[in-house]
Formats: C-alpha cells, sequence, structure tokens
C-alpha cells in the first residue's frame, strides 16, 4: 500500500465513523423524540401513561367549552365513540370551534385529563387536518363531503 | 380572450423548451453543433418571452377579477387590495406552478445571456434546463391548468387564505422559488459538465449557485418572520416539514457553495462538487412535493389531487435518476481530484461539507420519519423541536466552532498554528461574551452561554478579518460577512429562545398588566373594518411613568368572503428587543384575552439573514463585474492550481 493508498484508506474510515456517529445520534434522537398522535378512542383503548407526550385530535364537542380562572379553557375532544377531557392555558387559535376539528400537543393527568400545551385549529374552513379525517372515519363518525 | 392567450402561450413554451433541450443537447455532444448552440440560445430567450406572456396574462385576469378563469376565481376577490390580488397569483397551487416555471426560464435567459464557461458547457446546461422547463410545462398543461375556464362564471371569486393576505409572505413564494430554480441551473451545468467532460463548470456556474444561495437565504428569513408576526404564538422556528424543506436545500446549497469554492480554486472534490449540485436541486424538487403535494398538512398543501403528486414524484424520479446515473456512467472518466495537506483549506472546506451533510441528514430523517412510518403501517406520530435539539443543533454547533478556520488556512498545505495564534483576539471576545452572559441576564443557561461564546468567536473572527484585509476590493469580505451573520442569528436565536417572557392575561377596559419591564394598560377593543376584512382592534398603551409611550393595536380580523378569522400580532421593537402582543378570545363583558411576550435580541435573527445574504451579493458583484478567477492574498497556490 502506497502513502496515497493509506491516505484514502483514513479518510474512508473517518467518513464511515463520522457516518455512523450522526446514524446513531438521528438514532436515538428519534428514539427519545416521537410524539404519536391519538385519537380519543386510542386513548380509552390503550392505556396511556400519564405524563407521556402526545398529540390528541378530534373534534371539539359541542357544548364543552368553559371558560376557567384567568385564560384556563376547559373542552372535550371527541371522535363520536370516546370523549376525553382537556385542559388548556393560553389563548385559542382564531378557528377553534365547538364541533370543529383541533389537534392539540400535551399529556395525560392523574384524572385522565388532555392538559394540553399547544392547540391547533384548522387553517380554513375548507380544511381538516388529515389525522382527524381518518380518526373520525375509523370511528365510523365521518360523513363524506358533509364538512 | 386572455385566458386563451395564456394557453396559447405556455403550448408556444413548451414546443419552445423541447427545441432547447434537444438544441442544446445536441450542441453539447458535437463539438461542431455551433447552429445548435445558437438555437439553444435563442430558444432559451423565446422560451422567457412566452412563460412571461403565460404568467402576465394570468397577473391580468387576476388583477381584473377575470372569475371566468377558475384559479382566479378560486383564489381572488373583488374587494382584495391590488397587491394581494398579484400576490394571489402565486398563492394557489396553478399560479405557483407557472411561476416556478417563469424563474426556470428565468435562470435559462440567464444562462444562455451570460454564456459562462465553454460554448459546449452552456449549450449542454440549457439543455437540461430546457428538458426541465419541458417537463414542468407538461405538468402544467396537464394537471394543473391555470387557464382552465368556468361557464358561468362565478358572479364573486372565494378569496384568498387571508394567512397569505400579508406583504411578507406576498413575497416569500418568489424569493424561496428563485433558490429552488437557482440551483436547477447549477444542476443544469453539472450534467452538462458531465456529458461534455469540462471540469470548468464550478466557476461557470458559481453566480446562479450564489443567486441561489441569495435567495434561499432571504426566502427562509421572510417565511421565519411572517411566522413570528403572523402566527401569534411568539415564535420564529418550529421545525414544521413545510419549514426543514426549505432548510435541507438550503443547507445543501451552503455545502455547495464551498465545495465549488474548492474545485475552482484547487482542483479538489471534483466528482464531489458534481454530486452535491444534483443533490441539492433533488432536495428543492422533494421540498416542492413535500410542500405542494398535500402529504403535509399546512397552509402550503393546494394540491390534494393524487395524479399531482404522481405526477412530480415521477418528475423527482426522472430528474434524480437520470443525473445520478449520468454521474455514474461519466463521472470515472472526469479528472481525478487534485491531493492536498491534511492541514489546508481543503481539509477545511471538507469538514465544512461534512457537518452541513450530517445536519441536513438529521432534518431529512426528521421529516420524512413520519411520513414513511404512517405509509407503511399507518402509525401517526411527529418529530418535534426536542429531536433537533438533541441532534442538529450540536452538529452545527461543532460546524460553527470551525468556521473561523477556514479562510486562515492556505489552499494544499495550510498553517494550524499561525491560524490558532490570529484567533486569539477572537477567542478573548468569546470568553467576554460568555462571562458577560454569566454576570449580567438570568436565567443563566448553558446553552446561552455557549452560544453567545460562539458569536464572539464568529463576529471577532470576522472583524479581524477584516481588519487585515482592509482596502482589498469588496468582494473579499463576503465570506467574512456571511460567517459574521451566522454569529449575528445566532445571537438572536439564543437570546429569544433563553429570555423570552411571557404573559396571559384576561383584561377588562382600563386595567394594567405587565410582561417582563413593560408596564401595558388595556383601553378596550374597537370595530373596524378593512378593505376586506372586519376587525376588533385591541387598545394597548404602553405606559411609562404615568405616560402613554406608545399605543399597540393587535387585531382579530374576520374575513367574510373566505368566512375565516385571524390575528393579527402588534409588536413594538427597539431594535434589540421586541414587546409581542396577540389579541385573544372575547370573554364576554368587555374582557379579553391578551397574549404578550417579550422577546430580546429577537430581530437579530433576521439581521443575522440580511447579513449573510449581504455577504453573498458581495462575492456574487464580484464574480459579474470581474470574470477572472479572484486572486486572494492568503493565497498564492491559487493562480498555479486553477485548471
Amino acid at each position: 500500500m502506497n502513502a496515497k493508498q493509506k491516505r484514502r484508506l483514513a479518510f474512508a474510515a473517518a467518513l464511515l465513523a463520522a457516518g455512523s456517529a450522526v446514524a446513531g445520534v438521528i438514532v436515538y434522537g428519534l428514539g427519545q423524540n416521537t410524539m404519536y398522535f391519538r385519537s380519543p378512542s386510542d386513548v380509552a383503548a390503550k392505556q396511556v401513561d400519564e405524563g407521556v407526550a402526545f398529540r390528541l385530535g378530534g373534534l371539539v364537542e359541542k357544548g364543552s367549552v368553559q371558560h376557567g380562572a384567568g385564560a384556563d379553557v376547559h373542552f372535550k375532544v371527541t371522535d363520536g365513540k370516546s370523549t376525553i377531557p382537556a385542559d388548556f392555558n393560553g389563548v385559542l387559535p382564531a378557528l377553534f370551534r365547538e364541533g370543529q376539528g383541533v389537534v392539540a400537543t400535551g399529556a395525560l393527568d392523574g384524572r385522565g385529563t388532555f392538559v394540553a400545551s399547544e392547540v391547533l385549529a384548522k387553517h380554513d374552513e375548507k380544511y381538516m387536518p388529515p389525522e382527524v379525517v381518518e380518526a373520525l372515519k375509523r370511528s365510523g363518525r365521518w360523513k363524506e363531503g358533509a364538512q | 380572450m386572455t385566458g386563451e392567450l395564456g394557453q396559447l402561450a405556455l403550448c408556444f413554451a413548451l414546443a419552445l423548451a423541447l427545441v432547447m433541450a434537444v438544441s442544446g443537447l445536441m450542441g453539447a455532444l458535437r463539438p461542431s453543433g455551433l447552429v445548435a448552440r445558437r438555437t439553444a440560445t435563442s430558444s432559451a430567450m423565446g422560451l422567457l418571452v412566452f412563460v412571461g406572456l403565460a404568467f402576465g396574462t394570468l397577473t391580468y385576469a387576476f388583477v381584473g377579477s377575470d372569475f371566468s378563469i377558475m384559479a382566479v376565481a378560486n383564489n381572488s376577490h373583488t374587494l382584495k387590495p391590488l397587491v394581494y390580488k398579484i400576490s394571489g397569483v402565486w398563492g394557489n397551487h396553478e399560479g405557483s406552478m407557472l411561476l416556478w416555471v417563469l424563474v426556470l426560464a428565468l435562470y435559462a435567459a440567464l444562462v444562455a445571456g451570460l454564456q459562462r464557461g465553454g460554448e459546449r458547457l452552456t449549450s449542454g446546461a440549457l439543455g437540461v434546463q430546457g428538458l426541465l422547463a419541458a417537463a414542468f410545462l407538461l405538468f402544467i398543461l396537464f394537471t394543473s391548468n391555470p387557464f382552465f375556464r368556468l361557464d358561468p362564471a362565478p358572479f364573486e371569486g372565494a378569496g384568498l387564505n387571508p394567512l397569505l393576505q400579508d406583504p411578507g409572505l406576498a413575497m416569500h413564494p418568489p424569493m424561496l422559488y428563485a433558490g429552488y430554480v437557482g440551483l436547477s441551473a447549477a444542476f443544469s451545468y453539472a450534467a452538462a459538465a458531465l456529458l461534455v467532460g469540462e471540469n470548468g463548470w464550478a466557476r461557470a456556474a458559481r453566480p446562479f449557485m450564489l443567486i441561489a444561495w441569495i435567495a434561499l437565504t432571504c426566502g427562509i428569513a421572510l417565511g421565519s418572520w411572517w411566522a413570528y408576526y403572523e402566527l401569534g404564538w411568539g415564535g420564529f422556528w418550529g421545525w414544521d416539514p413545510v419549514e426543514n424543506a426549505s432548510l435541507m436545500p438550503w443547507l445543501i446549497a451552503t455545502a455547495l457553495l464551498h465545495s465549488a469554492l474548492a474545485t475552482e480554486k484547487s482542483g479538489a472534490f471534483r466528482t464531489w462538487t458534481l454530486l452535491l449540485a444534483i443533490a441539492g436541486f433533488s432536495l428543492s424538487l422533494i421540498g416542492t412535493f413535500l410542500v405542494r403535494s398535500g402529504v403535509l398538512s399546512s397552509v402550503h398543501a393546494f394540491a390534494s389531487d393524487p395524479t399531482r403528486g404522481f405526477f412530480i414524484m415521477v418528475l423527482i424520479a426522472l430528474a434524480i435518476g437520470g443525473a445520478l446515473a449520468l454521474f455514474a456512467w461519466r463521472a470515472p472518466t472526469l479528472q481525478g481530484g487534485a491531493a492536498f495537506d491534511t492541514v489546508s483549506r481543503e481539509t477545511a472546506l471538507l469538514l465544512n461539507n461534512v457537518f452541513l451533510l450530517a445536519a441536513c441528514a438529521c432534518v431529512f430523517v426528521g421529516t420524512l420519519y413520519p411520513l414513511v412510518l404512517d405509509a407503511v403501517n399507518g402509525t401517526k406520530i411527529s418529530v418535534g423541536p426536542p429531536y433537533y435539539a438533541l441532534t442538529f443543533a450540536p452538529i452545527f454547533f461543532a460546524l460553527l466552532l470551525l468556521v473561523p478556520f477556514g479562510p486562515r488556512l492556505g489552499w494544499k498545505r495550510g498553517d494550524l498554528k499561525a491560524a490558532w495564534r490570529s484567533l486569539y483576539p477572537a477567542l478573548g471576545l468569546a470568553a467576554v461574551a460568555a462571562l458577560a452572559v454569566l454576570a449580567i441576564v438570568a436565567p443563566r443557561t448553558l446553552a446561552a452561554t455557549g452560544a453567545f461564546a460562539m458569536a464572539g468567536w464568529l463576529i471577532g473572527a470576522s472583524f479581524l478579518e477584516i481588519r487585515k484585509r482592509k482596502g482589498a476590493r469588496a468582494s473579499a469580505f463576503a465570506a467574512v460577512l456571511a460567517h459574521a451573520g451566522l454569529g449575528v442569528t445566532l445571537m438572536g436565536v439564543a437570546g429569544t429562545t433563553a429570555w423570552r417572557s411571557e404573559a396571559l392575561t384576561v383584561l377588562a377596559s382600563g386595567q394594567m398588566m405587565t410582561v417582563g419591564p413593560y408596564t401595558l394598560r388595556f383601553d378596550g377593543v374597537t370595530r373596524e373594518q378593512g378593505p376586506n376584512y372586519i376587525a376588533d382592534r385591541a387598545h394597548v398603551a404602553l405606559m411609562d411613568g404615568g405616560k402613554v409611550r406608545t399605543m399597540l393595536l393587535p387585531e382579530h380580523r374576520f374575513y367574510p368572503a373566505e368566512g375565516q378569522d385571524m390575528n393579527d400580532t402588534a409588536i413594538h421593537t427597539t431594535g434589540l428587543r421586541d414587546l409581542y402582543l396577540a389579541l385573544g378570545d372575547d370573554r364576554g363583558g368587555g374582557r379579553f384575552t391578551l397574549r404578550a411576550y417579550v422577546s430580546p435580541l429577537a430581530p437579530l435573527i433576521w439581521l443575522g439573514g440580511l447579513v449573510m445574504a449581504l455577504g453573498g451579493m458581495l462575492s456574487l458583484w464580484g464574480r459579474l463585474r470581474a470574470p477572472a478567477p479572484e486572486q486572494e492574498p492568503a493565497a498564492p497556490a491559487v493562480a498555479l492550481a486553477a485548471e
């Protein structure tokens, strides 16, 4: 092996090491930080540990929105089959409405209430988050063209 | 009539694109193909004229509210202000694809007009550019015709998503497209270089890489600025897949700029630079696909028609597959890269590329993994900011650590000790910045301290370089400026992330709130009539002692034409600190929820972007003014190595 080949080999080895290090970091990062999307039925069916962050999606149940002290808001997220109570402290998005689609990020507390850290509503009246559409389809509450 | 004119122009444009593709490639492959090369050049000009005509026609239809054209009826409204009638042209799927092709034609005309590089190289680049234009024109004509007629024409249009009715967002798509499509020029030059077997392509394509990079930088900054003031959550970057789709080409374009410099100046990384040029445009295409196809749910997803997604996917597969096949076939025939020492500027640029690519890989996986998982077994997950904080941030941090060394090492062989010694003052500035942060500002966080030390390191190194190069031509300061911009942005990011304070209260008229150092008085809400919306406007006084310093007027707007609500934030900035106010829900009895943020150093985020872009512009100016190779004072080896 001449000097040039040696350098090439060292270079390839270094690149391989760097590549595997990056791959390791990525895999570890994904393992630690993925958040599942769950419908209320999923939450009811599967035991979700309290404090584990996930995204909850469904419809805001009609008549469920109540304002508490300060900027506290309580509402219920439903997919027709199951309903999960949710708490949020913050400003609701402009398009948040009873009976409309919503996706919230947060975790369950000890009493089975979903404490939301972030609430997203759909972007416009034609639009429904695809995850919500699918959750509604699975629970049999989706009507094609009903929106 | 106008619709048919536009349609006809598009058909002519398609024919010209095909002529350009065939003649351009023929002119590249045949040394004697002078006529073919001339044909390619003139058809590039013709392509611009006809695509421009089509685009102008569509704009005319939007401005004149011609609702017999479906794209206009679905996305415009007579009451919309003129500027949003115009931006509505690209605020929808069909029009945005037309804008894409217009920018593509613009770059083709630039390639033809500037005639950089050898005749055959330019001709080949035009040929590939023609192929791309033809493919996108076919896509437009068959799946997304902007001139599709409605009969009967509706009396009034459906309006434009209010989120898009904003000056920042009116400019954001053209900027971003100038970047995405600018990478197509680098791609075309790379493909042509493979066909012709010419090594001088990196210099020929450099202005286009620079334009693309500048536009991407500005486009990303604009998008982030828009998200900051429009979405009402006070954040500037959410690692949303749509944002990532623009960040990935930027990372690759940055890597390409650096690697191409080495190829041009010392002949190193020949094949690698070609590969990067292909990868950069590929990621632009993938970004377009992700954003436009409706795979991702966002304000950008115009198209939910599966044929369109399929067409774009085939187009991507052909472009990337074709380019890679060409690469595999022809790259081995190119001359091998030039040798360089372990300590040299080439090594620094290599490390730059390794880190940028690693950072891009993190973003790529984080963006696509949820999509793949969903396609495979229907599991819906999302990958949020913590993932990027764990992966992207440390890799980028390591990259920044090395940035000041690059310009201080000579080509072929550098002196690490001398470079290190010359950087002592920058190290001192970094230490001072870290200590100042620890001493003055609470809360003390490791990340913020590190970020400020890094900013001191980058900006200090840039100042040293500026002093050293005093009197040199302006373009010698390009890299220095771009690197300093990184430090400025970093300070903004660290400042807002670590020290942002937030207040959320329900107030009745006359009540006060405090946030950070500010005291605010809520003076109630009035109903205002905008040009195409009705607004609840909150009047909030920023108090200074007992007096009112200024009024902030955040709004909650309702757009009747679109049936949509939107929040309009109010921002009071000192240049170094933003007071940010959003009006929340009506809680009855004249009480409203108000959310306030104080974001220290927030404006620096975008100022840094601007400084980076300015650096790019200096370099571009130097290139276009003097096409001869740049002489750098610190690198006498350049002249020898260049070709």
